[in-house]
């Protein structure tokens, strides 16, 4: 599934206009627990997240994340999106709860990442 | 409870090798060979905004030296999962991280206050986190079992009132 496509089935907002969003998303996970993502994320995954912490960059620098999608509407610090922008990560918010976000996207196909 | 400033030779420890290592690890740890790379991170109290910047560097060093991607990952997870433990549970401390040609040793040393309980900080969701550390999506219980699961070797040894002492092997293949 193409980011682009995400963006519009959550309605979301893209928060790191310079990044491409030209990228093809294979699996996702969603956790509010940091550890938990490193465990189950082994492959490059989307994360969908109500973390908005600047530590949630600092993961995506040891696992592969291919975008971030906050959830309940949670908007990160212009700090958090620079450090995004840095690394070339997209950032995307959502008005709709963890929930409903992953229910969306699993019905449209997108996969559970390999834990 | 015992204060004590530096490590003792005689407190509580932990060991988990991996099997298939044992032979590669116990070798090592007899012989202490001189590292070809050594890189070393201060490690603050409850430093959020730059905690996990050290396994950041380690990851990055270890990717210009060509270690393919699942050990990359696996080492990342442990040396962030370890960082973050002394940031949230201790008075700070460092890590030294001591690269070989075919693997890599973390140590990691805090200032207190010690483990007063190994076997049960080993337990998966066991945690003595604060709500702030909480609140940041820490303190699940979860980091320990995730160092022993993604590392060749986690040593620990504390005491209550005592600094802790860390170790985590990982070969490259």
């Amino acid at each position: 599934m193409n980011l682009c496509e995400i963006v519009k089935l959550l309605e979301g907002e893209v928060l790191t206009p310079e990044v491409t969003m030209d990228k093809e998303v294979p699996c996702a996970f969603a956790s509010d627990l940091i550890s938990d993502i490193l465990m189950c994320t082994q492959e490059p995954a989307l994360l969908l997240t109500g973390l908005t912490n600047t530590q949630v960059i600092r993961l995506s620098d040891m696992i592969d994340l291919v975008a971030i999608i906050f959830v309940r509407g949670k908007r990160p610090s212009y700090e958090l999106i620079e450090m995004a922008q840095e690394r070339n990560l997209p950032l995307i918010t959502t008005n709709y709860t963890l929930y409903r976000s992953s229910g969306i996207l699993y019905n449209a196909g997108l996969r559970s990442c390999k834990t | 409870m015992p204060d004590c400033a530096v490590a003792k030779p005689d407190m509580a420890e932990y060991w988990h090798k991996n099997p298939e290592r044992v032979e590669a690890i116990n070798k090592y740890l007899e012989s202490q060979p001189e590292a070809e790379v050594i890189l070393y991170g201060e490690i603050a109290e409850m430093d959020f905004v730059n905690a996990g910047k050290g396994s950041s560097d380690v990851k990055n060093t270890l990717k210009r030296l060509g270690v393919d991607p699942d050990t990359l990952r696996r080492i990342a997870v442990a040396a962030y999962e370890a960082e973050i433990n002394v940031a949230a549970h201790s008075r700070g401390g460092k890590m030294t991280s001591m690269i070989f040609d075919d693997m890599i040793h973390i140590i990691y040393e805090d200032e207190g206050p010690g483990i007063a309980d190994i076997e049960q900080a080993m337990t998966p969701g066991f945690s003595t986190a604060d709500d702030l550390v909480r609140e940041m999506g820490f303190g699940a219980g979860q980091g320990l079992p995730n160092i022993k699961k993604n590392a060749d070797a986690l040593h620990i040894q504390s005491e209550a009132g005592c600094p802790t002492t860390v170790d985590i092997i990982t070969y490259f293949a």
